[in-house]
């Protein structure tokens, strides 16, 4: 027993030192992507969508500090990124009046520590508990915020919120933020700080106890940690860096309303982590990532895209609960192994039945759409590739055969994807 | 060993709703020796492990650990005064690895509280308490394994581990070898007597081959009392044990 024991307790620094060379390259892969994606998709859209995703991206990892790693279900988690946004709003405005000297680069730390406050505040309380009452205090927090809203409407600034204006601030090292570009690159600069501390953050003491705290408090206790006081320790930092994404997020749009910090943003959040993949740290990234794409691309195309995320959403909790990032990692075995590029036909095949089953049950969604809600006067509808006529039968009857074939199409070729993942990885 | 009693407990009274449970246990136990508490089913054994660890309040009397009144704290409080326990039904962070199972029982006691400035993987005095906690338990093989993958009787010392990994002085285990095997149980025994040398040890047990085999001294609990506490020989011939507890022929001898 004692060789192979000194053996292994030799092997270790190795093994630990090349995992921290892998994390610090993933680090540094991530930091130039960060640097050269304005130049991979130069046009204005495209930088307008990341500097969204920039911003959601932090919040989902926010949010996921308190489900994932703390098994705190909130459904509030957007309070804390609504006050930082006010808070940095009115200080922007405040430097921009030359009350205060503070340059724009710093006013997401102002959010964070806004966002901080109130989660001491209300984490004092709502963390004494786990599980549904935890849950069930957030939304009562929630609320409470979404009514001070209405009363509070000097700093919120009642229906129409308030605006600010990024351009007015005393400057930092000459740094100007007119562009939609430079303001890109203090996402990206605020998003790799607070991604990079949020990481350091879960290998820390309290961060491991965090994950105790989630899977058995009981236990916790008796190894000399109280529960409510971790859990109040995630709460507090979910909260700062909560702050700092609704600070980037007052200086990315220059105006804030009371929506930003309402039921459906705190709603959002919960979803983007969980599509990602609420088990692991790059999940909230991945479900950020797609879910301001489809946010954004969506909404251009369907006035029904809020649903379209409900069923990914649904389709995620019912199916792949670990997220879209389990999945991926449910390939590395086979990435190791460098056999993965056998699941590339098989995947191809049911993937390309599945788009199929996918766009007729889109077509049928939209043609319902069209019919119940009669956009306009016009009896055709563009969808897809071609022009079509919602009221006959044609399209309704095409759309359905797509639909049912691509499903009979992927519940027969599945199986084989199936096993041609099970072959790879045993 | 010094005078002062590890554990004392002065006329502990614990009822659920109208139902005595506990009635009056006063009990003191030597530090560094090894205590067996034995009784049928029913008896208050594990109430007692929940009033003296704090899972419980009592309903009236006073506990002391090392001197100090611990009767109104919490079990956090009460684990940071040198007292650690295990359960009776296996109790471990299932989703983490067997390694943070450990070194989450460790973090505490090496004085590292809720910080959040110091990076685990380089905390040295945690990292090699967890490993040779982890060598003891024979779980060296299986330290990356999610703990809730592990099998019945690696959790169970998995359990045991992390009761003893903070290096407390009073170590409470609840049936720790209840559901094992015959070898299973012999190296179970063997893990108890290693881990918790100098120390004091209070065991729930139902195996009285183990406990007359691990014991210094027995105390027997009965409907919420304490009948009898002594040495083993002694119990063995006490006629009162014999008539509410040992009566049942099953071999003790």
């Amino acid at each position: 027993m004692s060789a192979p024991a000194a053996t292994r307790s030799l092997a270790l620094p190795g093994v630990a030192r090349a995992v921290l060379a892998r994390r610090v390259g993933l680090g540094l892969a991530a930091a130039v992507l960060l640097l050269i994606l304005p130049q991979l998709v130069p046009t204005g859209t495209a930088l307008a969508i990341m500097n969204q995703m920039g911003i959601a991206v932090i919040f989902a990892l926010s949010f996921n500090m308190l489900l994932g790693q703390g098994g705190m279900l909130s459904f509030g988690h957007a309070v804390y990124f609504g006050i930082g946004g006010f808070i940095a709003a009115h200080v922007l405005n405040m430097a921009g009046r030359g009350t205060l000297w503070l340059p724009v680069p710093l006013l997401p730390l102002v959010g964070g520590l806004g966002g901080l406050a109130f989660a001491v505040l209300f984490g004092s309380f709502s963390t004494r508990r786990a599980g549904t009452v935890f849950s069930m205090i957030s939304l009562g927090v929630a609320e409470l915020m979404a009514a001070s809203s209405l009363i509070f409407d000097r700093f919120f600034g009642g229906e129409e919120g308030i605006t600010t204006n990024r351009s007015k601030a005393p400057l930092l090292l000459g740094l100007e933020f007119t562009r939609d570009r430079q303001v890109y690159y203090l996402i990206a600069f605020w998003l790799f700080v607070a991604a990079l501390a949020m990481y350091a953050f879960s290998r820390t003491p309290v961060g491991r106890m965090a994950n105790a705290v989630r899977d058995n408090p009981e236990r916790a206790e008796f190894v000399g940690y109280s529960q409510h006081r971790v859990r109040f320790v995630s709460f507090c930092a979910a909260g700062f860096f909560a702050g700092i994404a609704g600070g980037l997020f007052a200086i990315n749009y220059e105006i804030l309303t009371a929506e930003n910090m309402g039921l459906n943003a705190s709603g959002g959040v919960l979803l983007m982590a969980y599509i990602g993949g609420i088990g692991y740290f790059v999940g909230p990234i991945i479900g950020a990532v797609i879910f301001t794409f489809l946010q954004s691309m969506l909404s251009d195309y369907t006035g029904m895209w809020l649903l379209y995320l409900g069923i990914l959403f649904l389709i995620t909790v019912l199916f792949v609960p670990m997220g879209l990032a389990g999945i991926l990692m449910l390939h590395a075995p086979a990435w190791r192994s460098r056999r993965i590029g056998r699941l590339v036909v098989p995947y191809l095949i049911t993937g390309a039945l599945g788009l199929v089953a996918v766009i007729g049950a889109i077509g049928l969604l939209e043609l319902l759409h069209f019919v119940a809600v009669s956009e306009g006067a016009g009896a055709t509808k563009r969808l897809f590739w071609t022009t079509i006529a919602p009221r006959t039968l044609m399209p309704w009857l095409g759309f359905a055969a797509l639909a049912v074939l691509g499903a009979l199409g992927v519940r027969w070729t599945a199986p084989r994807a199936a096993a041609a993942f099970a072959e790879v990885t045993k | 060993m010094t005078n002062m009693a590890a554990i004392e407990l002065r006329d502990v009274r614990k009822s659920f709703g109208a139902t005595p449970i506990i009635r009056g246990v006063t009990l003191a136990i030597e530090a560094g020796t090894r205590q067996a508490l034995i009784g049928p089913n029913g008896a208050g054994k594990s109430t007692l492990f929940n009033l003296i660890t704090g899972k419980y309040p009592v309903s009236s009397g006073r506990i002391r650990v090392r001197g100090e009144d611990v009767t109104d704290l919490t079990p956090y409080e009460i684990n940071r005064r040198g007292l650690a326990r295990s359960f009776q039904v296996t109790n471990i962070f299932t989703r983490m690895s067997v390694f943070e199972n450990i070194r989450c029982a460790v973090l505490w006691a090496a004085g590292y509280r809720y910080s959040f400035w110091h990076r685990i993987g380089a905390a040295r005095d945690v990292n090699e308490r967890a490993e040779t906690v982890l060598e003891q338990l024979n779980l060296a093989a299986r330290r990356d394994v999610p703990a809730g993958v592990l099998s019945y009787a690696e959790q169970r010392a998995l359990e045991i581990g992390i009761t003893i990994a903070g290096g407390a002085d009073v170590i409470l285990l609840d049936e720790p070898t209840a559901g094992m095997s015959r070898s299973e149980t012999e190296h179970v025994i063997a893990l108890i007597r290693q881990v918790t040398a100098g120390k004091t040890l209070i065991m729930v047990e139902h195996d009285m081959s183990v406990v007359f085999d691990l014991a210094d001294r027995i105390a027997v609990l009965v409907y919420g009392e304490v009948i009898a506490h002594d040495t083993p020989d002694r119990i063995r011939a006490n006629a009162a044990v014999q008539e509410a507890y040992l009566g049942v022929p099953q071999g003790v001898a």
